[in-house]
């Protein structure tokens, strides 16, 4: 079946199967391979990408359920050579080793600050208690929040 | 060495440089092997035995073949040469013929357009089985009526250590009994990987590994091709934890691009990761440890049985080095240690993080504790009066040279500050209570407890093996000044040896711009990432060729302007006494290109009576660890983990930090979550929704200390910083679970049921038969099995 998305502002089609997730869908539909692939049953985060504007799972999306919305990835994040704050954040606190976890995180941690700029950290380890990293331990994602959200309320973005 | 640097330039060895991938892994453009692409691809899937252990009475094939958008399906009798493989040994079929061995273990595979049509088609594949009688307890397999799973029988590997006077006798002894369970490495990025057909007959594969060369070495045979006719370059590797050292999909793609002409994909979902790499070894561990009445250690007599599974993989190095430091890092003047791998049916173990040592250190640090509390000492200062030393001799005879600064760590460690008293329960945030995301408790019985651990772990490969690197350095002049190229088939998997690298070039060659070739098989091995070995190994190797280039840029300097005094590099110019002389980029009309080897000193291997010099050097770390017990719920928080690492220098800091942080998280999840439980000799928890994995919740803030006492006569003074938080933290969180409980508590993990006496502590039969083996070395040597990666040898 053909989707259309609206993909970080852009409009795009392709065909998927009637079983594809939006992950597939955006990984092998569309070759926007920024969101991964590590579980596949919404429990890693590594998906992460909004869907109008809300934070979903995109593996437990159907690309059907996705046609003529609007979804926002990892990789419309930059412009260009620019990082996002929260980018720029993950990357000077260290809290990138393998990365496999990182564009779910920063998709997570940019959608907590955008809604809270001021979390205090029972809310942080609350909120991103559903991004599994297994090289970082999280204390350097931790950092990389509190950096994030000093710029976050600096007008950053 | 003429290079001296009286001018330093800036992001060189020391400083918490920036990741080299950083950039692009936040951007999500960093490409994995799952994200790996071709126009023409096809999707492979693979096959896998439902049975722990089944004879195969046929294969069919038709409906597979039939199946919409099918290319290929083959079998054993598609091998188009050896049909084995293996890491140490090659006692792993490609693809299953008359008999599987664990359930998951491949007996074919598919090809086909998509992903799912290619699942679709596997599905369709019909194999008839016998089952036959598991092999599913690594004690059942000791037992001579036990099915016999290879021809060499059951026993992988068993050895023993005498030290001294075996028999001694002691004032004190204590006793205990010990379990880990089986692990996963759980790396969030799958098994992944494209093999495209070459036009010379041969095959080119992107793939997620730890050690391209040692995947060519096992690949190569099986596809009946020369070594130089695959070509391996490395994917982005989403995590390793030595779950990468063991083959996975490498030879079935490259059989099914080789078959199809076309280029192939295969990706694991998470259920198959679990069937397709190897575990951490669960373990059984009886020791006695004997002191005199003031403290000091006397006798440790100790046996540990690990569980290997299906196939060999690397466990008889696993056994060796859980065996050699069975006593722990102390000097003991007795010892009789033995240490046995076992085949089992269960699903193959061998490498992760750690690789025997955390099972042991588990052990040993209790008895350590027992110990203290018999004698009514410290458990810090127990542990300090007997620590390592410069000069201490080990039970396998090993004399400990260089840096070993124990008792500092050990202090250190202690005297840590302690994270802030508790606020009453009725007052605090229930996410701050055991179990909080659960809203279970109100914080009623709640204990804390405080637990400490000390371990050691052997830097680089051990045994005599000569797991070696080679790098090769360019220095060339480009647009915006001079720039250094570094090409070794090194592997990053996260830990951050690209960046490690790029500063070690940039200190000795005084040059900013520092890049990376891919990692291929264009330049000779560069060993595996693992063994908390790549820093030292190939960071000595970038730091030698890139001295080699240096000695021709000053032998240029000196022939072109004759320069005096000594010559240095640094910001992009040759120094003469600190006084740029020249710049760099003026005697580079042509490229200087060095390429060495580095080798780590020898070592031998272990003796009859396990005496030997096996490892190359050590690393030492001890942790403490805080929690708070919900005594009614039996859950666990921990609080605080405190952890002292001996890292010899720190390359870069800020990365040294993330492995002591990411390494105590692995260690967290053996002891209080992280099981693979079996059932049936079937893996029960196949997924991050059974198999728990800490989460940012689970994680308390780790306060990390390092120890910089340069490990002489190696590049900076490094050690490997890899593995050494991992191997204490299950250890010291435990005992700290024991100290606000006073249960036993001899498994790892700890379960809730063990805390609230649900459960009995492990019960052990009594220490185990002695398998009859021909000697000390694994079992398949003495029976002539093919060597996997022993027989790699340098080029040239």
């Amino acid at each position: 079946m053909l989707i259309r998305v609206r993909v970080n502002d852009e409009w795009r089609e392709a065909d998927a199967w009637e079983g594809s997730s939006l992950l597939s869908f955006l990984r092998d539909g569309l070759q926007l391979p920024g969101s991964k692939n590590a579980c596949e049953q919404g429990e890693c985060g590594s998906c992460s990408v909004w869907l109008d504007e809300e934070l979903v799972c995109s593996c437990l999306v159907l690309a059907a359920q996705a046609h003529e919305r609007e979804v926002r990835t990892v990789e419309g994040l930059a412009e260009g050579d620019r990082l996002h704050p929260v980018q720029e954040a993950f990357v000077e606190a260290g809290a990138v080793q393998c990365g496999f976890c990182t564009p779910g995180l920063v998709v997570a941690v940019t959608d907590l600050l955008e809604r809270d700029p001021s979390p205090d950290e029972l809310t942080v380890r609350e909120a991103l208690s559903g991004n599994l990293c297994r090289c970082t331990g999280y204390q350097k994602i931790m950092d990389a929040v509190r950096s994030a959200a000093e710029r976050r309320r600096a007008g950053a973005w | 060495m003429s290079t001296r640097l009286d001018q330093r330039t800036r992001d060189g060895v020391g400083e918490s440089v920036r990741r080299v991938d950083g950039i692009p892994k936040v951007k999500g453009t960093f490409a994995y092997g799952s994200d790996l692409w071709h126009d023409q691809m096809l999707w492979g899937a693979t096959v896998r035995s439902p049975h722990p252990h089944a004879r195969i009475r046929a294969i069919h094939l038709a409906e597979a073949v039939a199946s919409a958008g099918v290319h290929a399906v083959l079998t054993h009798e598609d091998v188009p040469g050896k049909k084995t493989y293996g890491l140490e040994f090659s006692d792993q079929p490609v693809l299953a013929w008359d008999r599987v061995l664990y359930a998951g273990q491949p007996v074919a595979v598919v090809a086909a357009e998509t992903p799912e049509l290619a699942r679709r088609a596997a599905a369709r594949v019909r194999v008839e089985y016998e089952e036959l009688d598991p092999v599913l307890d690594m004690e059942r397999a000791l037992d001579p009526d036990a099915p016999r799973l290879h021809e060499w029988g059951n026993t992988l590997r068993h050895l023993q250590i005498e030290h001294g006077d075996p028999d001694a006798e002691a004032e004190i002894w204590v006793e205990g009994y010990y379990e880990t369970a089986m692990q996963d490495q759980a790396a969030l990025g799958p098994e992944a990987g494209l093999a495209i057909p070459g036009e010379d007959g041969g095959v080119d594969l992107i793939v997620t590994t730890q050690w391209l060369h040692v995947d060519r070495q096992q690949i190569a045979p099986v596809l009946n091709l020369p070594q130089d006719r695959v070509r391996i370059t490395l994917a982005g590797v989403g995590g390793a934890f030595g779950s990468r050292e063991d083959l996975h999909m490498q030879i079935h793609a490259c059989m099914l691009a080789m078959h199809t002409g076309r280029p192939v994909k295969m990706s694991y979902g998470r259920d198959e990761s679990f069937l397709a790499h190897v575990h951490r070894h669960p373990s059984r561990v009886w020791l006695r440890t004997g002191a005199t009445r003031d403290g000091r250690l006397v006798a440790v007599r100790g046996r540990i049985v690990i569980d290997g599974g299906a196939f060999a993989s690397s466990s008889p190095a696993v056994i060796g080095n859980a065996t050699t430091f069975l006593a722990g890092p102390y000097d003991v003047p007795n010892a009789f240690l033995e240490g046995t791998a076992v085949y089992t049916n269960n699903p193959p173990c061998g490498a992760m993080r750690g690789f025997g040592a955390p099972q042991v250190c588990f052990a040993h640090e209790a008895n350590m504790d027992r110990l203290a509390r018999e004698l009514h000492l410290d458990p810090v200062e127990l542990r300090r009066r007997n620590a390592l030393e410069p000069g201490s001799v080990l039970p396998t005879g090993q004399v400990v040279r260089g840096s070993a600064p124990v008792r500092e760590v050990l202090e250190r460690c202690r005297d840590l500050p302690m994270p802030p008293e508790p606020e009453p329960a009725p007052m605090r945030d229930p996410m701050t209570l055991p179990g909080g995301a659960g809203n279970v408790g109100h914080g009623e019985g709640l204990r804390r407890g405080v637990g400490f651990a000390l371990g050691y772990k052997n830097i680089a490969y051990s045994e005599g093996f000569d797991d070696f690197h080679q790098a090769r350095v360019s220095l060339f002049a480009g647009p915006d000044g001079p720039v250094a190229e570094i090409h070794t088939a090194g592997v990053e998997c996260g830990q951050g040896f690209s960046t490690i690298v790029t500063q070690i070039a940039r200190e000795e060659l005084g040059v900013r711009d520092v890049v990376l070739h891919e990692a291929d098989t264009g330049v000779d091995s560069a060993g595996s990432t693992s063994a908390s070995r790549q820093t030292f190994m190939g960071g000595g190797a970038v730091q030698m060729a890139s001295r080699a280039v240096a000695e021709e840029i000053f032998a240029r300097a000196i022939a072109r302007l004759g320069p005096e005094g000594q010559l240095g590099l640094a910001d992009g110019e040759v120094l003469a006494d600190g006084v740029p002389v020249v710049e760099l980029s003026d005697l580079l009309d042509e490229p200087v290109v060095a390429t060495r080897t580095f080798h780590h000193r020898p070592t031998t291997g272990l003796d009859e009576r396990g005496q030997g010099d096996p490892h190359v050097m050590f690393a030492f770390g001890a942790q403490r660890a805080v929690v708070e017990v919900d005594q009614q719920l039996g859950l666990v928080r921990v609080v605080q983990l405190g952890s002292v690492l001996d890292v010899g220098r720190a390359i870069n800091p800020q990365g040294v930090e993330g492995q002591s942080e990411g390494g105590s998280a692995q260690g967290l999840g053996l002891a209080v979550m992280e099981e693979i439980r079996m059932k049936d000799g079937r893996i029960a928890n196949a997924s991050f929704t059974d198999y728990l994995i800490p989460t940012m919740l689970d994680m308390p803030p780790v306060v990390t200390e390092l120890v910089e006492d340069p490990e002489p006569d190696v590049p900076y003074g490094a050690k490997g910083i890899g593995e050494i938080s991992t191997i204490v933290s299950t250890a010291a969180i435990v005992a700290a679970i024991r100290d606000a409980t006073g249960r036993e508590l001899n498994r790892a993990p700890v379960q809730p049921d063990d805390i609230v006496g649900l459960r009995q502590p492990a019960a052990s039969r009594g220490w185990p038969p002695v398998p009859d083996v021909p000697g000390p070395r694994p079992v398949p040597e003495y029976h002539g099995a093919d060597l996997g990666q022993s027989d790699l040898k340098p080029k040239g």
